[in-house]
């Protein structure tokens, strides 16, 4: 074996080596995963079950969130709800699902004309890159949708 | 169960809408994760519910899912009526609850 092939064995061992560990870490992850994820079904059978039959408009529901999250165990969204929050007219409620998630619900924030802005920020966990849904429920029985997709550098969520 | 803290201004103008920001302790266990060396599935732990009332009336309240992250932090907004408590609280799956009360200040 010449000195240039025993170089490339080598190269080929490492490379070898780090593709198993990558396919181990792959395999584990989707073990603590457990399961099918949450896909765009799950998604509008989730928004179905808190709205019922009404089909979402889009608009007045924005979305922040980062383009790309490093973090997925800790991910800061925040949503708003374009509404003039008087008794009359009023964000009654606001649903937030993940497209890619093991489970689509994240949460549901209750406003009150008493809550004068319907904004909301909180952290959530993602497991993958993946859509983020937010459902408006309006007092006058409207609703709208919201949708942001985020890249994810490492998942949260198994662990 | 847990260290809460909550932020709100020091004082708020009659009928201003000023942010409350959240804070508590809490693990948040999804459920979906496997303990390293028995590989028993570790069982759900969440706070699933948070509401937020000012002067005995609810005002702001959240159901939360296991896609909440550990240690919850939330913001939302409160307009302000009179001078009077707030109180939030927090209840986990084994119903354990936890309350923290902010004075609200408004100033005409």
């Amino acid at each position: 074996m010449s000195e240039k092939s025993i170089f490339k064995e080598i190269r080929r061992r490492d490379l070898l080596a780090l593709a198993g560990k990558a396919v181990v870490t792959v395999a584990s992850f989707g073990l603590l995963a457990s399961g099918a994820s949450a896909d765009t079904a799950a998604v509008s059978k989730a928004i179905e079950k808190s709205i019922g039959g009404k089909s979402p408009q889009s608009g007045r529901v924005s979305l922040e969130l980062p383009q790309i999250a490093e973090n997925g165990n800790t991910v800061p969204i925040a949503v708003e709800v374009e509404s003039p929050m008087t008794s009359g007219d009023y964000v009654k409620a606001l649903h937030v699902y993940s497209e890619g998630n093991p489970q689509p619900d994240v949460a549901t924030f209750r406003f009150t004309p008493q809550s004068g802005k319907a904004r909301v920020s909180t952290r959530m966990r993602m497991i993958k890159s993946q859509n983020i849904i937010a459902v408006a429920e309006m007092s006058d029985g409207s609703v709208y949708m919201g949708k942001k997709a985020v890249k994810v550098t490492i998942g949260g969520c198994g662990g | 169960m847990a260290k809460a803290r909550v932020k709100v201004p020091k004082s708020v103008k009659k009928g201003e809408v000023f942010q409350v920001k959240s804070l508590i302790s809490h693990k948040m266990e999804t459920g979906l994760r496997k303990h390293k060396k028995t590989k028993k599935k570790i069982p759900r732990f969440i706070i699933n519910k948070f509401s937020v009332k000012y002067n005995g009336e609810e005002v702001f309240a959240a159901d939360w899912h296991p896609a909440i992250s550990a240690n919850p932090y939330t913001s939302f907004y409160v307009k302000a009526s009179k001078s009077g408590p707030m109180v939030l609280t927090w209840t986990d799956d084994a119903g354990k609850v936890t309350e923290k009360t902010v004075k609200i200040k408004v100033v005409s």
